[in-house]
Formats: C-alpha cells, structure tokens, sequence
C-alpha cells in the first residue's frame, strides 16, 4: 500500500509541475501590460512602473518564473486589489464554503447516482431504466446556473419553502463555532441544531443544482458496467453455486462494478469544481468561485490566478485520492504495484 | 438397469429471442445420466452443448425460454421449479463447473472467501468456520499450500489452480450431480490431464454422475462411460463410449470419428466434415438437420426423426443409420 | 453506404428519440440562419414603456428590464450561441486530431510532447482552466472559442491517437506506405480520412459540453459583452429579476439553452450508434 501511495505520488508530480507552468503562463499572456493590470484600470504610470518591479516584471522569463516558484514555496499568492488583502488568506477562509457545498453535492450526486445506475441494470429495459436514461441525458443538458435560478424561483420566491439564496446561513443566525468550518459538521458537533438546520436549509438548493449536474456520468457508467459485470463469466458461476441474490448482485457483480464507477469520479470532480463557480454566483455562496467571479469583474487578476491554481492543486489532489482508493478496492492495483 | 437416473433431460427445446428473429437452439433433446456414471456430451462448436447445460442449471440469459421438456433430478422437475427453489438446489445438488477459470471466478475476492461463500449458503459450514472449511476443500482439489492460498485472489493463481478453485467450489456441498462444460479449455496439455482425473477420482469417491462437455472425442472416450452426440440443437446418438467407438451409427457420428485420427485431435480443428450448421432461425429446418451435409440422405429423411434403438443402451436418430 | 444507410434507418426506427434529435437540429439551424430576419423585434431596440412585462400574445416571451422582447433576442442568439460553440469544436478538433494522429502514428517524442500537453490540460477542472484563459487572453469572443477548443483539445487527441494507433499497422497503411507515399501524405490522406467518422461522433458530443461552457463563461461575464443578445448573458441578466418573480427574463434564454444542449447529446449518441461500430449489436 506504501509503494502504491508512493508511485501515484511520484504520478502526480508532472500534473503539479504543468499546473505551476500554466498558472504562470497565464500571468504572461494578459494582453497588453501584465503589470497594468495587476496595478488596476485607474493607476498611474508611476504605480505600474512601482507594481512592475513588485511582480519582477523587468527580468527576464526564467527568472520571473523562479520568482514566481519562490512566491508559491513562501505560500505566496499576491495581493487583492480590492480589499488590499493577501489572496491566500482570503482563498484559505474561502476554502471551507466551497468545500461544503462541492462534498454535500457529491454525497448527494453519488447517493442518486448509483441506486439508480443498479436499478436500471438489474432491470434492464424496465420503466426505472428509462427513467434512468432521461435524468442523465437531462442532467447533462441542464445548464447548472439555469437549474439554480429555476429552483430559486420555484423554491423561494413561489413555494416559499427555501430561503432567500443569499449564502451560507440566514443574516439572524451567526455561524457556528469555527471547528472545520464545515457548518453542517461545526454546528453537529456544538449541539447547535437551529444553526445545523439553517445551514442544511441554505444548502439544499444550491448542492440539488449541482449533483443533478453531476449525476449522470456516475449514474451511466454505474448502468454500463453493471451491464457488463452481471453479464460476465463469474456472475454465471455465482449463480450456478445457488449464491442468494442479494449475494449476487452485491457482494459478487457491485464491488465489480464500481471500480469504473470509481475512475469516473475525477470528471465529477472536474464537473463539480466548474460547476461550483457558477452555482456560488447564482447563491450568493460565499466560496472561492464567487471570490473569483467578483474578482473578475474587477479586474483584480491576483485572486483569479489564485484561484486557478487551487482549484487545479485541489483537483490534482483528489484524482491522487481517487488513485488510492481505487488500489484499496481492487487487489489487482494494490498488489501488482 | 432399472434404477432411476441420477438426471433424465427429457424432450427439452429452447429458444432464444435475437434481433435477427427466434432461434430454435435446442430441439427436443433428451437423454439421462445414472448415478455415478460419466457422460460426455460431445458435437461441434454451436450445436447447443453449453445452452443445455445452462436450462438444466436454470442459468440461461434472459433472452432464452424453454419452450418445452422435463429435466427430472432426484425426482423433481428442475425445469419446472421456482427461482428460488432452483437457487436452493444449485449449487448443494447440482453443480457446474466452466471453461477458463481465470474469468470464472470473481477477481477481486479472495478464493478462499468465495468457497466460503457456497458453504455458508448451503450451511455447509457456518461463518464462523468455513474459512477452516475453505482450507479443507482446498485439500482435497490437491492445492499445495492449502492455508497460504485460501488467501490468494484468482489473478495470482495459475489457470490450472484457478480450475481447482471452481472444482472446490462445485464440489463443496457434495453434489449429486456435476456438469463440466469444457473444463479443461484453455489449459496445457498436462494440467488438461491432472484436472481430468481429479474429477474422476472426486466423482468416483462420492458416487456422482458428471456430465461432461466437450470437444475432444479422445478425452471423452477416455474418462466418459457413455457418449452423447449432439448436432444442431438435436441428439443425434447416444451410446457406450467403447461402442460408440467401434460402431457409429450415426452419418455424423461416423463422421466425427473419421476426422479423429490420433488422440490429440479436437473437433475445433476438424475442417473436414462438409458444410456446416443449419441457420436455426429458419421457419422451415428439415426434419434432420443433418441432412444438408448428409450422404446417406434417402426420401425417407424429410419424415420427423426416428428414435431407433439398436440396443437398449444405443440409441440413434436417423432414417438411414450405417 | 448503402449498408450505413439501412443501419441508420434501422436505429432511427429503434430510437425514434434520435429523429426527435434531428428534428431540433434542424431547427437550430434554421434559427441560426434566418434568425434575425424571423425575429418579430429588434434584438436591442429599448423600450422602456414595456419594461418587465410577462409573456403576452404580442412579446411571446415578456419583455425585458428594458423593454426588449426577448423572444427576438433568445431567436437572434442562437446564431451567436451556436458559432461559438461551431467554432471552438472545429478547432479543437483540427488540433487534436492532427496532434493525435501524429502522436499515434509516429509514437516516440511526437507521443510523449502531445500526451504531457494533453495530461496538463486535463489536470484543471476543464471550467477552472476556461475562465483562466479568458481572464488572461481578454474578454472577447473569439477568446471563449480559444478557451473552449483547448479544454476539448485532449479529448480529441486522445481518441485520435488510439484510432490512429490502432490503424497503424493496418494494411491499407501498409499499402499506402509501401506505393511510396511520403509520411505525411499516408498520415492525412489515409489515416485521418478513416477516424473521421468517429470523430464526428466525439464533435457531435462535444458540441452540447461546448455550449454550456460558452454560456457558462458568459454567465459569470466573461467573453460576450452586454447588450449582444446571447444566451448566458440573459440569464444572467434574468437572474437578478428571480427573486422579485419575473420568471421569464432568464427562463426562456435558459430553455433554450438546454434544448440546444439536450438536442446535441442526443445527436451525439444517435450518431454513435450509426457511426460507430464497434457498438453495434
Ligand atoms: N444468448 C444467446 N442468444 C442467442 N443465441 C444463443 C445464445 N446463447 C447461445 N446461442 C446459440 O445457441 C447455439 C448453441 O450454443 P452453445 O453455446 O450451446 O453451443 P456449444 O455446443 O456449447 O458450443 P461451444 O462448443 O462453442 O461451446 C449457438 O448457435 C448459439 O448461437
Ligand atoms: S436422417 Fe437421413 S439425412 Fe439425416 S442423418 Fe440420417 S440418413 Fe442422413
Ligand atoms: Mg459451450
């Protein structure tokens, strides 16, 4: 198990290494004055030539770019224009929002996904099937920040059985106590159940948008390789050895089954990670994609390219556990390696 | 002679569902197995060997129905019981053991579990003690180092290890019947040997009648008592192996020997019987589904089949047997 | 093609979905084309006398907070929407298949630079690394295109590097190579010719993912700049007026949008199973 941990972290060094190239690369192609931008619209040019300096603009390439590697080791990510502050640190109180939001949709996406996936392979052809086939096909079609609005209106604005969607928590109640940041887990652990609801209520809609988005490739590929695990050579020997069922479809042909299930994670991931700067602005969520899309708007290029990088470093960690967990559920990978 | 048999397979059909219109795989097969004996069901590539064996087992895919016959084992009618019932029966009654093991086993649980796993089930063995159990069948299929291997998962065993595991886990309730489909397919040349005769000493020592399919008139002759020659979806003949040997009766069968000049010949290689299977989604198949390939073929031949009894344990299908 | 043909039929009267999926491309397209001369009203014409009016006989879909009808304006976008989209699908596919079948075909470093450049880019999560390319381009159009084809570019690649792969060693390569073709000329005039088909089953599927970035990038403000009528844009726009109940400002820009989406997705699959044969059964 060390050795596999081992050879899929040396794995993701190269993904680290293009992700550092690119987030720097992207620094050099603003268009025009990369310096012009940092300093923001209405600086002089004693400012840009000030910030020029600052960024080590003046050197050459490689060496802004082992300037741009010490900044990173420093944990270094610039500046805000906006709020003057550093962007790590408000990337870093950001972090937790956006986490809560992306995981409750993935428990939520996976909890859908796969029953359904089971359903409509072990009755193939039946009306769960269908119904199967329409939500991922459906699911993919829907714009994720069209889906939140539509639930908004119905849900709040008509229904009235949602809150305004305004971020985390209702202006009258203050957040819990700070223990992961998670509010649902923070509040859980203090006791605190009108917080807890609070928060499960300001989730609700925002985390439904996104897993309806992220559903179907997990819900395909569950079908798909059910499909073919309940059609393959050991199925036909568990059920000749008279195994019950549930034995069967569980035990023999799912813990199968799953491992592509499992490799198709990082695309929901990928999925999610997109999905949840567009999901944050339509719910006022107060995570790093709102952060950035703000950030955006203002031309304040330092959390954008922030931003760019953890979410990249985020995704490459979480392929990296989608790696290892793979190896835990199929003794092939962990023994071979 | 007049006990019961073990299995009596009784004017079965069957027939599959396919895009391309319903195939009559099998028609009105019929033959038996006594208790303790061994019968090879012998005949080319698609003459409907395997799909016998999985309407018996009640395993067929979805797509196939049995539209008519009587399967009878330890007087029921296997064809004719509930999946639950059937369920009950494999395994502990009737066994069934496939051809490459590597892909018959589930890969990622461990050998030793998935014995277990029949064990419990038929209450071979408790949770408690049927990985003890497991090591013990391991035992007897011959597998050196019995408790280390339990604990292998089947990508780390040889083909032939793996066969054993599947013989282990046919074998674990002590089963009154036993169906080899092929077993030995994909294996080498000695393994072929060694696991042919692990299952006729296991069947010799707990009295079980085995059917065994395949290809190779030679391996059948060796370790079968009987010969069943199935062609197209129809047994053709049945008959003492050693007779069957001497006297085909059969065009088809005669032919068959024929083409088996040494020992080491299968059918799968055999290009020399002309012609070959019928298309079976054909509305109007000849009476004989032989006769297209067929040189003893006389007017006679379009009539519905006879049952011909050349002797009370011969039996041949044809208007014009040799 | 005859056999192609029969086969399409045969999918089409087993999947009348996918007839259903044509049927919305071609209207698409025809709202592509003729868009603007069909619209009833100016896309851009303001008029704030109707602002914010609900779906009625004469605006089908309400009016705007400036009193712009927006069912000329969700009609005027599909063009827009839809050559975005085109376009970033056609150059993410020259790309990837040319560096595809390139990498596929001679192996080697070719593999290795086109395989690191493919692994880099599905390092980010594909919409993370869009908006950090039109960020760093600038905010124009034609830099969504940009971003776009690069995020789609290691699909292409990848499929056109096991297609060409696999075709490599094949005999009509042989031949070509052997009657003293150049490498070159074997790479594009035989080998590419033959992934064709499937990649226009991997365009087809990539055109919905394409639309939805697009808009998606729009959405958050990125590249289409107010007042171009514009599918994201306008549920955007839409988005602010939820909360007070005017539904239909961002709904029908969004219907659309998921219709043209759902249009291609289901295109792409029908075209699978005609294309593709491999999943034929
Ligand atoms: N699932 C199925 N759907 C349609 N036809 C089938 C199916 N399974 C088997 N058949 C048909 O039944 C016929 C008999 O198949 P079967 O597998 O029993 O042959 P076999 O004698 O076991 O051959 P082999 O020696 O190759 O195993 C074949 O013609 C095959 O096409
Ligand atoms: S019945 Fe006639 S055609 Fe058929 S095998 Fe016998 S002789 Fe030949
Ligand atoms: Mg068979």
């Amino acid at each position: 198990m060390l050795k596999l941990l081992l050879s899929r972290l040396a794995t993701a060094v190269p993904s680290i290494v293009g992700v550092v190239v690119v987030t720097f690369m992207l620094t050099r192609l603003l268009p025009g004055d990369p310096a012009a931008y940092f300093a923001g619209l209405a600086a002089s040019p004693q400012a840009i030539a000030e910030i020029r300096t600052k960024l080590g603009l003046d050197k050459s390439l490689p060496e802004q770019f082992v300037g741009y590697i010490v900044d990173l080791a420093h944990g270094n990510l610039g500046n805000s224009l906006s709020t003057g502050q550093p962007v790590v640190t408000e990337i870093a109180t950001r972090l937790p929002a956006s986490a809560e939001l992306t995981l409750f949709a993935l428990i939520l996406a996976v909890g859908i996904a796969i029953p359904l996936g089971v359903l409509a392979a072990v009755k193939q052809g039946t009306w769960i099937d269908h119904l199967c086939r329409i939500v991922t096909t459906a699911g993919v079609s829907l714009p994720v920040f069209f889906t939140g609005l539509l639930f908004a209106y119905v849900f709040y604005y008509l229904l009235q059985w949602a809150p305004a969607p305004s971020g985390r928590l209702d202006v009258f109640l203050s957040p819990p106590t700070h223990i992961t940041g998670f509010y649902l887990i923070d509040s859980a652990l203090t006791g605190n159940m009108e917080v807890f609801w609070g928060a499960l209520r300001q989730l609700a809609l925002p985390a439904i948008s996104m897993a309806i988005f992220s559903l179907a490739p997990l819900a395909r590929m569950t079908r798909g390789s059910m499909l073919s695990v309940l059609g393959s050579d050991f199925i036909r020997t568990a059920r000749a050895s008279g195994l019950a069922p549930g034995t069967v479809v569980f035990t023999y042909a799912f813990r199968n089954a799953v491992l592509p299930v499992i490799t198709v994670l990082g695309m929901v991931f990928s999925f999610l990670l997109g999905a949840n700067v567009l999901v944050e602005t339509v719910f006022a969520w107060p995570g790093i994609g709102l952060y950035a899309v703000n950030a955006l708007i203002t031309s304040d290029y330092a959390p954008v390219q922030g931003f760019v990088l953890t979410m990249a470093v985020l995704y490459v960690a979480l392929n990296l556990a989608i790696d290892l967990l793979y190896g835990l559920v199929d003794p092939r990978v962990r023994l071979d390696s | 002679m007049t006990a019961v048999p073990a299995l009596a397979v009784e004017d079965l059909s069957v027939e599959f569902r396919t895009r391309s219109g319903i195939v009559k795989v099998l028609d009105h097969v019929g033959f038996s197995v006594d208790k303790g004996e061994t019968v090879a069901l012998v005949g080319e590539s698609g003459s409907g060997k395997s799909v016998t064996a999985f309407a018996v087992m009640g395993i067929l895919d979805p797509a196939g129905k049995v539209t008519s016959g009587r399967a009878l084992f330890g007087g029921a009618d296997l064809l004719a019981l509930s999946e639950r019932d059937l369920a009950e029966q494999r395994g502990r009654e009737l066994s069934m053991i496939f051809q490459n093991p590597r892909t018959a086993l589930n890969p990622i649980r461990k050998v030793g579990q998935q014995i277990a796993d029949v064990l419990v089930r038929h209450g071979g063995a408790t949770r408690s003690d049927a990985p003890r159990a497991a090591v013990e069948m391991l035992k007897r299929v011959r597998i050196p180092d019995p408790e280390r291997r339990v604990e292998a998962y089947p990508f780390e065993l040889s083909g032939g290890m793996c066969q054993r595991i599947m013989i282990a886990i046919a074998l674990a309730c002590r089963p009154a019947l036993l169906i080899a489909d092929e077993p030995t397919t994909g294996l080498d040349v000695t393994t072929q040997a060694v696991i042919m005769d692990l299952i006729g000493e296991l069947a010799h020592e707990s009295g079980m009648a085995t059917i065994f399919i395949t290809h190779d008139l030679a391996l059948a002759a060796e370790y079968c008592d009987r010969i069943v020659v199935m062609h197209a979806g129809h047994v053709v003949e049945a008959a003492p192996a050693r007779e069957l040997f001497a006297h085909p009766r059969h065009p088809y069968s005669a032919k068959l020997l024929a083409a088996t000049p040494g020992e080491t010949v299968s059918l799968a290689e055999l290009a020399s019987i002309p012609g070959g299977l019928p298309d079976l989604r054909r509305p109007d198949l000849p009476a004989c589904r032989y006769s297209g390939r067929c040189e003893r073929r006389i007017d006679d031949c379009t009539k519905p089949l006879p049952h011909r009894v050349v002797d009370e344990r011969h039996v041949v299908s044809c208007w014009n047997p040799l | 093609m005859i056999p192609l043909l029969r086969h399409a039929r045969y999918v089409l009267s087993e999947n009348p979905v996918t007839g259903l999926a044509f049927a919305l491309f071609a209207m698409l397209l025809v709202a592509a084309i003729f868009g603007p001369m069909l619209a009833p009203y100016s896309p851009l014409q303001s008029n704030a006398a109707m602002a914010l009016k609900p779906p009625s006989a004469a605006h089908w879909f309400g009016t705007d907070q400036l009193g712009r009808d927006i069912f000329s304006r969700v009609l005027v976008a599909t063009r827009l929407d839809l050559s975005i989209a085109f376009a970033s699908v056609i150059l993410a596919f020259m790309l990837g298949a040319l560096s595809g079948v390139a990498a596929g075909y001679f192996g080697g470093w070719t593999d290795r630079v086109v395989g690191r450049l493919a692994d880099t880019i599905m390092a980010f999560p594909l919409f993370v690394l869009a908006m950090g390319i039109v960020a760093a381009l600038g905010n124009e159009v034609i830099n969504i295109v940009i971003a776009t084809a690069i995020i789609n570019f290691p699909l292409y690649a990848r499929v056109a590097r096991a297609e060409a792969n696999v075709r490599r060693e094949a005999g009509f390569v042989e031949a070509a190579r052997l009657s003293g073709n150049g490498e070159a000329r074997v790479l594009l005039g035989h080998v590419l010719p033959n992934i064709m088909p499937i990649m226009m089953v991997q365009m087809s599927l990539t055109m919905g993912y394409a639309i939805l970035n697009a808009a998606g990038l729009s959405f958050i403000g990125l590249g289409v700049r107010p007042p171009a009528p514009e599918w994201g844009i306008m549920v955007a726009e839409g988005a602010n007026f939820i909360q007070s109940g005017e539904w239909w400002i961002a709904l029908f820009p969004g219907a659309a949008l998921m219709l043209a989406v759902f249009c291609f997705n289901l295109l792409g699959d029908g075209l699978r199973d005609i294309i593709d044969p491999r999943q034929r059964t």
